[in-house]
């Protein structure tokens, strides 16, 4: 590696001592373990809660051993009760979106990467990150205290719509401290990423290595770029939204309840609020969430794919611009989530036109993708499996979203369990998918270890069949009108379903089985595993330039520079196919 | 030279890459601000949709407070430059440039103050955060950007700590960065003084 004639400024001295080291480090690299660990922990939590919920959906009346430990009003008896079943379902959603989905694909390998792939020694902020992230980590303990008050969490949704979240105890059981507890948690995470995201830009835009353009930077960095862009604006109008449903709740303020509300026989003492602002302010900040989930999950299967293809995209520079259209286009179809909320039909069509545009850089991207893969030398390995399997679900799960999208439709099928389909796919399996791809691909540069191929390939391969067997029926069930968010189905049309729900349970339970197989090579490979080059992947992006794992500064003190952009695969007259980033050798 | 060393504050081209990222990271930080107070604006246009409450008097020491922030802005200002000064040369310039900043400090806080005598003064008119919408959007906004102004007053103390060390040490970016923040709360409190007096 040819060094820039620059004195190397380190942001921070070496780390000293086991606290200082892992605990509260300044080091990027263990702040994206920190935050992949927490996303760790909160996925298997969600994971265990959606097994409750599935296991109650098809068998209501039948005991969960123990659980009436956890809540005695919630499951007497082990017997889980209508209501907690909405506080399981509320704690499922928030968990997963807001800790798994925003913490590992974005906070995790982007805090750990993104500095490396830009020839970076750490984030711009090194302390402002370390506070990101126990700032995150306090937003976790908050919201899971709510299962051990007495009243449990909330049953409101992880959309917590006013006015049910914002009356408080009189509307049901988990409405007093568990909502009050959900709405601190959400507002003290929304402060975490938004110091979070303010790193990512101002390292993508000051600290890259001299020859690092902005076009030289993989697409993985220009995804957690553009994902930290749509972040900041998207978290900073969630904090406020978050702050107001306090104050209602306890201040007495009326910014989401009307007037006139009666609940268990008692007139709610507010008046003049609005219901649909609460909805207003959420979903603005709620779609470009869910960009915030997907698109680290598209820039890292992108980078895994390029990789195991051994050749560049068709057009790297078009999935980048399409990157960034998604990301602006994401902040015009909030109202699509809101089509029968009550609001004018005629912002349902203005609403209706975006969200069909956003398909267009989509498509765009999958058919680059696809365009890409005729051709190449595919290496089959458990990161390019999660890969290959990624843009199936994406398309699978995003071909339902053109339903959603159009306002006629969407009045049948809105809160259906067509819906719960869609989103599984395309964030509760595709985004999943790219974090399993990106564990793969980068445990041998983070531990100096590689994980075991053939648990990995049998991870893989019962993951994505059997997410097909759980999610798929979703589609069908909303079709013929199966309601979401309801703990149980009386009604007689839902009888003919039972057998449906009982083999998308059955899915379920193999399929998160199968996880463990995840956890079990990630542990032991850890320990156990083979050791690893510093580039087994022979990929060309400067992470696979340096040791595996790094040294505490990246670089080892030196300063890369930068020649070629991450593309160079299959390239004529280099050693080998491929040319890294960092060689001078000409192409 | 002196108008050199001034140069090498306000300048951010001649900064090096994390003096650059501090230049960056503020400016960040004010555009996630100025969204926050974007969705409470919002907030506050929808709410109004839905029925009239009583128009509020501003109290007169709001506008007190007012003079007290944008002329800290300019002593900030007074500030840096006779800091800048005090690393060249004419060392005296520094100890002028040092008043200034804790007079920059005394005037944020009493601000701060002066926004607690303006709540008070509501309260003596039975004007409470839950009394009705305008009154809880005036607590609201007003107590959003006093939060947001503590966390400048807290770096200029951190800054005033800082320079009573060593002045050779110190960060020019960071004091630039402290500024610009520190120019963005008085910007902001003319928002929204146009806000809370024409719409409430």
């Amino acid at each position: 590696m040819e060094e820039a004639v620059v004195p190397a400024a380190h942001v921070h001295a070496p780390p000293e001592g086991f606290i200082r080291k892992h605990v509260f480090s300044l080091d990027h690299k263990v702040i994206g373990k920190q935050y992949y660990g927490l996303g760790l922990v909160a996925v298997f939590i969600g994971m265990g809660l959606s097994w409750l919920m599935r296991f109650h959906l098809v068998w209501p009346t039948t005991k969960v051993p123990g659980l009436e430990l956890l809540s005695s009003t919630g499951a007497p008896g082990g017997v889980i009760t209508p209501e907690y079943y909405l506080s399981l379902l509320t704690m499922h959603g928030t968990l997963m979106v807001f800790f798994v989905l925003t913490n590992a694909p974005f906070a995790g390998f982007g805090n750990y990467f993104l500095p490396i792939q830009i020839g970076a020694e750490d984030m711009a902020f090194p302390r402002f990150n370390m506070m990101s992230f126990w700032i995150t980590f306090c937003a976790f303990i908050v919201l899971i205290l709510a299962f051990f008050i007495p009243d449990g969490p909330p049953i409101s949704g992880w959309t917590a719509y006013a006015p049910l979240s914002a009356v408080g105890k009189d509307a049901g059981p988990g409405l007093a401290w568990g909502q009050s507890l959900w709405a601190m948690s959400i507002a003290i995470f929304c402060v975490g990423q938004l110091f979070g995201s303010l790193n990512f830009i101002a390292t993508t835009l000051d600290l890259r290595a001299k020859g690092m353009t902005f076009m030289r930077m993989p697409i993985c960095t220009w995804a957690w770029f553009i994902t930290s862009a749509i972040g900041l604006l998207a978290f900073a109008v969630l904090l406020p939204a978050c702050l107001l449903l306090l104050l209602d709740r306890m201040a007495g303020t009326s910014f989401f309840i009307p007037a006139g509300l009666v609940i268990s026989d008692r007139l709610q003492n507010h008046a003049g609020g609005s219901p649909l602002l609460w909805q207003h302010l959420f979903w603005f900040f709620g779609h470009p969430e869910v960009y915030i989930a997907i698109l680290p999950a598209i820039g890292i299967v992108s980078h895994v794919l390029i990789t195991n293809m051994r050749k560049p995209m068709l057009s790297a520079k078009v999935l980048i611009y399409s990157m960034m259209s998604i990301g602006f286009l994401s902040w015009m179809v909030w109202g699509h989530h809101m089509f029968v909320s009550g609001m004018n039909p005629t912002s349902s069509l203005l609403f209706s036109f975006p969200t069909l545009t956003i398909t267009i850089p989509a498509t765009i991207i999958t058919l680059i993708w696809l365009g890409s893969l005729y051709g190449a030398n595919m290496q089959i390995n458990a990161a390019s499996l999660f890969a290959l399997g990624f843009v199936s679900m994406f398309v699978s799960g995003g071909v339902s979203g053109f339903f959603l999208a159009q306002p006629s439709i969407d009045i049948y099928l809105h809160a259906t369990y067509f819906v719960v389909g869609h989103f599984h796919m395309v964030m509760g399996v595709a985004a999943i998918f790219g974090i399993f791809s990106g564990t793969y691909f980068w445990f041998p540069k983070m531990s100096g270890r590689m994980m075991n191929e053939t648990l990995g390939k049998l991870h893989f391969w019962i993951t994505f069949i059997g997410t097909y067997c759980i999610f798929m029926p979703f589609h069908y069930l909303g079709l013929v009108g199966n309601v979401r968010r309801y703990s149980s189905f009386v009604d007689d049309f839902m009888a003919p379903l039972m057998p449906v729900h009982k083999f998308i349970s059955i899915a379920a339970f193999v399929t998160g089985a199968a996880q463990f197989i995840f956890l079990y090579n990630l542990i032991h490979s850890r320990f156990r595993g083979k050791q690893a080059s510093e580039n087994p992947w022979n990929a060309t992006s400067l992470e696979w330039s340096i040791p595996s794992p790094p040294p505490w500064d990246n670089f080892g003190g030196k300063h890369p520079v930068i020649y070629h952009d991450p593309y160079q695969y299959g390239v004529k007259g280099s050693k080998g196919d491929f040319v890294m980033q960092d060689s001078p050798e000409q192409v | 030279m002196a108008s050199g060393t001034y140069t090498q504050i306000v300048a951010p081209s001649h900064l090096a890459g994390p003096d650059r990222a501090s230049r960056s990271g503020i400016w960040v930080g004010i555009f996630a601000i100025t969204m926050s107070f974007a969705a409470f604006t919002s907030a506050l246009y929808v709410r109004q949709g839905s029925g009239e409450a009583a128009h509020i008097v501003l109290p007169p020491v709001i506008y007190a407070n007012t003079l007290a922030l944008l002329l800290s802005s300019l002593t900030l200002e007074k500030a840096r430059r006779g800091i800048a000064k005090g690393l060249g040369p004419e060392v005296d310039e520094s100890a002028a440039g040092m008043a200034w900043l804790v007079v920059t400090l005394i005037l944020g806080l009493a601000f701060v103050a002066g926004q607690c005598l303006a709540w008070r003064s509501l309260a003596t008119q039975g004007l409470y955060l839950a009394t009705n919408s305008n009154s809880s959007f005036f607590y609201v906004f007003t107590a959003m950007h006093v939060l947001h102004l503590f966390g400048g007053i807290a770096a200029l103390a951190y800054l005033i700590g800082r320079l009573a060390g060593s002045l050779r040490t110190f960060g020019q970016s960071l004091f630039g960065a402290i500024a610009i923040y520190w120019h963005f709360m008085g910007v902001l409190w003319l928002y929204l003084l146009l806000v809370i007096g024409t719409r409430l």
